[in-house]
């Protein structure tokens, strides 16, 4: 598996961490409830398909990506920096 | 208590008068050892997933229970899952209250399976040895020794000395990871996995269960809060009870009752050798990396590593953790490195954020769930279909797995043998 990074090129999974899924939003600080809380550090899609995940460039430019990947396949459909991926950029 | 039996299409008997009749016959009268069984309109339980877990569960079902209209419906044929992609290993060295007793039953189940169920599985009690490289490990394998002491499963805690008597051929020499000793677990070993399978599948098939095999589950039928049947691409099957033995994929059976778990799917990779003489007689862990190796009884050396550590539903790795596992033999085994591989392969685990597997009831009426096996479910198969079946009978969680709740990730109570928190590929 190859991951393109937006920084430095396609580059071998192995210079990357892998996280998770990307989707899990952390509840805001202190009006979070217990249930959201337990929700979002536990709970997962865990799809059969494509999947927006957190991967981190440590041996490279130290940079959190969000990758679109087909987890039946691990075909790599969009790669982005968190700046794309937070201004809503199509995956 | 046993359910009624059909004796017209029992099959026979396996034993040395079947076999010795056979020779005699040229083995030409032996007969399948289940019936390819077509679906039924209802029954009183489906369960879904014709694995090891699944087809346990059926047979405990029957004959702890006496619930024989059972069907269990697989999406492939019998041991095409991971009951027939794992590394084989049975133990019961756990450190943690919650898992202890649950695996020592499973351990006790393995002695007896194949009186029980009159099928070689050619369980060995080979031992598995867990080494350590430094003190603080020494202290730690300690420590989990003396908790299995405790709970009653066998544990020696062995000098350097006494695991190169066991196993001289390792590499003493190392000078990052000596080895320092090891925790022995004489009745851990091996199991022939397929005959696991096949096994609990003839039986099940003995004690009426139907197994229906091709038949994939495309949705669950809820009604009001209860589950009364599935959808499949065989047609509709009604059922009073329906229970998820789908490890690698409950997220997406979970799915079609509108639940989310806990869990991530994640590939493991595991490795054969060309066949080999007898060279290692026990399984040996590696404490200075993920590693392991056993030999089946066929010669091949049978090893694995970690997992590849993103979510996939593959069922094949990459190169990485393939060449990691590699590193990890040759530094523990140096000698291995005149051996060639023969084949490896991949299986989609339930990584659950905590590591420990679920055995519980669902939100859903009826609708009951095993999963979250990690990569240690082969272990578990029989104490894993004894308790599903004791849930599913008795509504209610057998004494050793009553730390196996859904709810325990929202109430604080995880089982988390690592400590590794909630990053599944991590445990």
């Amino acid at each position: 598996m190859r991951i393109a990074c937006p920084h430095c090129g396609p580059r071998d999974v192995q210079e990357f961490s892998y996280l998770g899924d990307a989707k899990p939003q952390r509840p805001d600080g202190m009006d979070a409830t217990e249930a959201a809380m337990a929700d979002y550090v536990h709970q997962r899609d865990n799809p059969a398909g494509s999947h927006r995940e957190l991967w981190y460039h440590g041996a490279g430019c130290h940079a959190w990506l969000v990758v679109t990947r087909d987890t039946r396949t691990h075909a790599i459909a969009a790669v982005e920096t968190m700046a794309q991926a937070r201004a809503g950029a199509p995956a | 208590m046993p359910g009624p039996l059909d004796r017209n299409r029992i099959p026979m008997r396996y034993s040395i008068f079947s076999l010795a009749a056979q020779t005699l016959k040229g083995h030409r009268g032996w007969k399948p050892a289940w019936r390819d069984a077509a679906p039924k309109p209802a029954y009183d339980v489906l369960v879904i997933g014709g694995g090891g877990h699944g087809l346990a569960t059926a047979y405990y079902l029957a004959s702890q229970h006496g619930i024989t209209n059972v069907a269990v419906i697989e999406k492939g044929y019998i041991g095409s899952g991971n009951v027939g992609r794992n590394t084989t290993i049975i133990r019961s060295n756990y450190l943690l209250p919650g898992n202890t007793p649950f695996y020592e039953l499973s351990l006790k189940l393995w002695e007896g399976l194949e009186q029980d169920i009159n099928y070689n599985a050619m369980v060995s009690q080979r031992g598995v040895l867990n080494l350590f490289h430094s003190d603080a490990q020494r202290d730690a394998f300690a420590r989990r020794g003396n908790a299995m002491r405790l709970a009653g499963v066998d544990a020696d805690l062995l000098d350097r000395e006494q695991v190169r008597a066991m196993v001289p051929f390792l590499n003493y020499a190392d000078g990052r990871f000596p080895i320092q000793g090891g925790l022995l677990q004489k009745r851990g070993g091996s199991v022939r996995h397929d005959a696991v399978a096949w096994g609990y599948a003839r039986a099940a098939d003995r004690r009426g269960v139907d197994i229906i095999q091709n038949c994939e589950v495309t949705g669950l039928s809820i009604d009001n809060g209860r589950i009364t049947g599935v959808e499949t691409t065989r047609g509709p099957i009604r059922a009073g009870k329906v229970a998820l033995a789908v490890a690698g994929n409950s997220s997406r059976l979970a799915a079609m009752a509108g639940m989310r778990l806990p869990i991530e799917s994640h590939v493991l990779q595991a490795f054969v050798s060309e066949g080999l003489k007898p060279l290692i007689d026990t399984v040996v862990t590696y404490g200075a990396g993920h590693f392991y190796i056993s030999q089946s009884d066929k010669g091949g050396l049978v090893f694995g590593g970690d997992i590849d550590g993103y979510n996939s539903y593959a069922q094949r790795g990459n190169l990485p953790v393939i060449e990691d596992v590699m590193e990890s033999a040759m530094a523990l085994w140096p000698g291995l490195g005149r051996v060639r591989m023969l084949r490896h392969w991949g299986g989609i685990m339930d990584m659950s954020m905590d590591g420990s597997p679920i055995i519980d009831h669902t939100p859903v009426e009826g609708l009951y769930l095993n999963a979250g096996w990690c990569y240690g479910g082969f272990k578990a198969t029989p104490a894993s279909g004894f308790c599903f079946a004791h849930l599913i009978a008795r509504d209610a969680p057998h004494e050793v797995a009553t730390a196996y709740r859904l709810d325990r990730f929202a109430t604080g109570y995880v089982i988390d043998e690592k400590g590794a928190g909630a990053q599944p590929n991590l445990h």
